[in-house]
């Protein structure tokens, strides 16, 4: 049976992860290529590096770290950050990226999506979409949430979906960083309508969240930074009571 | 031991040289008949479209010389795919070192919702090969695939999907294959690697 996948999602500056990490026995925390094999370690199904360096110097130190990570980690990873065209997309996979994830260089040129799908797979190409919910209707958002794009969430999904994308990465907005579950509702109507795979982002604080994510939003995925990131909810610890509440998970 | 690896125009190549890298041994990434005819061992791996990476492989002649190995071989993915006798992905004839074998794409039941490609981790069952020394029916692996090749005799491994148990890794003669990708498989796939390039073979 195909297992739900749990996904650490690591921010990357300079060649450094950013936020702060409870992993014990690191030589380096801030090395996102000795994270990841701590994550990869603890059960980690997949992990996404997030590159949030504006610089093209920080730009090449990403890549560098991408080869490493491809080179020491044996579970697939998706990279994010900075994808903007096709030749970006061929320095990722090159470096030894399974997949890219775009977020508003879709939103400004949908025809990415389908160039993308066409030259390597879909497989290759993860949407995010980062959305808010305003008084009952979902509405995407570009550059980091902070300019509202002017798109439905269900129907840019749906058109993404029909250009090729492999999976969609959504984001509820209101839920990210409050720590009190997924979009359940928004992503049930995303799960059910799609065609491709639906990671759950946005809301994890307890392991009840990810089983919920599961069976209320009816996700495939579910990706965390914060609740991974400083040891408050251990990946094994997750993936044993997902496991005893009945849910298929990779032990 | 030298193990080769084919060079031609498949994605995810990369991820296949770092696996068997991790295992101690430096693969040879090469598309010439004579290093692939002489090397201990061949791996065959990939991710891609069928017709357009069969009509690289009868261009370049790349097909004749995988069919013609006598070493062990084992196609990952679309690589094992390949192997078979026909894919319904651009209704295209393979190298049919598996005869009998045609890849079917899923498809959901009657009145049911299928999410094509199938991605993520799945078991392994039914396993009977010296490829899966050291493990055990259900361990998980990982798949990213919209193509299968139906249950037969040549299943060394069993997965199923979306209602359909299919043949998720196959062996005749000096020929194995995995749908899955063991590169990308965690410890239970370099462990399958790992086997495969230490498989007796007489």
């Amino acid at each position: 049976m195909l297992a739900k996948r749990i996904i650490p999602c690591l921010d990357v500056k300079d060649g450094r992860t950013v936020k702060g990490t409870n992993f014990v026995n690191l030589r380096e925390a801030g090395d996102p290529v000795e994270l990841g094999k701590a994550y990869s370690d603890a059960g980690a199904d997949e992990l996404v590096f997030l590159d949030i360096t504006a610089s093209h110097e920080g730009r090449k130190t990403f890549t560098g770290m991408v080869e490493r990570v491809a080179r020491e980690l044996s579970i697939p990873f998706t990279v994010g950050g900075g994808i903007n065209e096709l030749a970006d997309v061929a320095r990722m996979l090159d470096a030894g990226a399974d997949k890219v994830s775009l977020n508003s260089a879709a939103l400004r040129n949908p025809q990415l999506v389908a160039d993308i799908a066409g030259h390597f797979g879909s497989q290759v190409c993860v949407v995010a979409i980062d959305a808010r919910c305003t008084d009952g209707k979902w509405e995407c958002y570009l550059n980091g949430g902070r300019v509202p794009a002017g798109r439905d969430l269900f129907d840019w999904a749906r058109r993404v979906n029909d250009l090729g994308a492999g999976e969609i990465l959504f984001t509820s907005m209101n839920h990210d960083g409050v720590k009190r579950g997924f979009a359940n509702d928004a992503l049930a109507r995303l799960a059910d309508e799609l065609t491709i795979p639906v990671i759950a982002s946005g809301g994890a604080g307890a392991m009840e969240h990810f089983a919920d994510a599961f069976r209320l939003g009816h996700a495939d995925a579910a990706l965390a930074a914060s609740v991974f990131h400083f040891g408050e909810i251990p990946i094994p610890a997750l993936k044993q009571y997902l496991h005893r509440e009945g849910i298929c998970v990779r032990l | 031991m030298k193990v080769a690896v084919v060079k031609y125009n498949a994605g995810n190549i990369r991820s296949v040289l770092n696996a068997i890298r991790r295992t101690g041994v430096e693969p040879l990434l090469t598309d010439d008949p004579a290093e692939l005819a002489s090397a201990d061992r061949v791996i065959f791996p990939g991710q891609g479209e069928a017709s357009n990476t069969m009509a690289h492989l009868r261009a370049t002649g790349l097909g004749e010389v995988i069919r013609s190995l006598t070493c062990p071989v084992l196609g990952i993915c679309i690589g094992q795919q390949l192997l078979c006798a026909h894919s319904e992905e651009g209704d295209t004839p393979c190298l049919g070192v598996f005869p009998e074998l045609r890849v079917r794409r899923f498809r959901a039941a009657e009145g049911q919702r299928l999410k094509v490609p199938q991605i993520g981790w799945n078991t392994l069952e039914d396993i009977s090969s010296p490829l899966f020394d050291g493990l055990h029916a259900g361990d998980f692996v990982y798949f990213v695939h919209s193509y299968y090749v139906p249950d037969c005799a040549e299943a060394i491994a069993r997965t199923t999907y979306g209602g359909v148990t299919y043949a998720s890794a196959l062996h005749s003669g000096n020929f194995y294959a995995t749908q899955f990708h063991p590169e990308k498989s965690g410890a239970v796939g370099e462990r399958i690697i790992s086997n495969f390039i230490r498989l007796c073979h007489d």
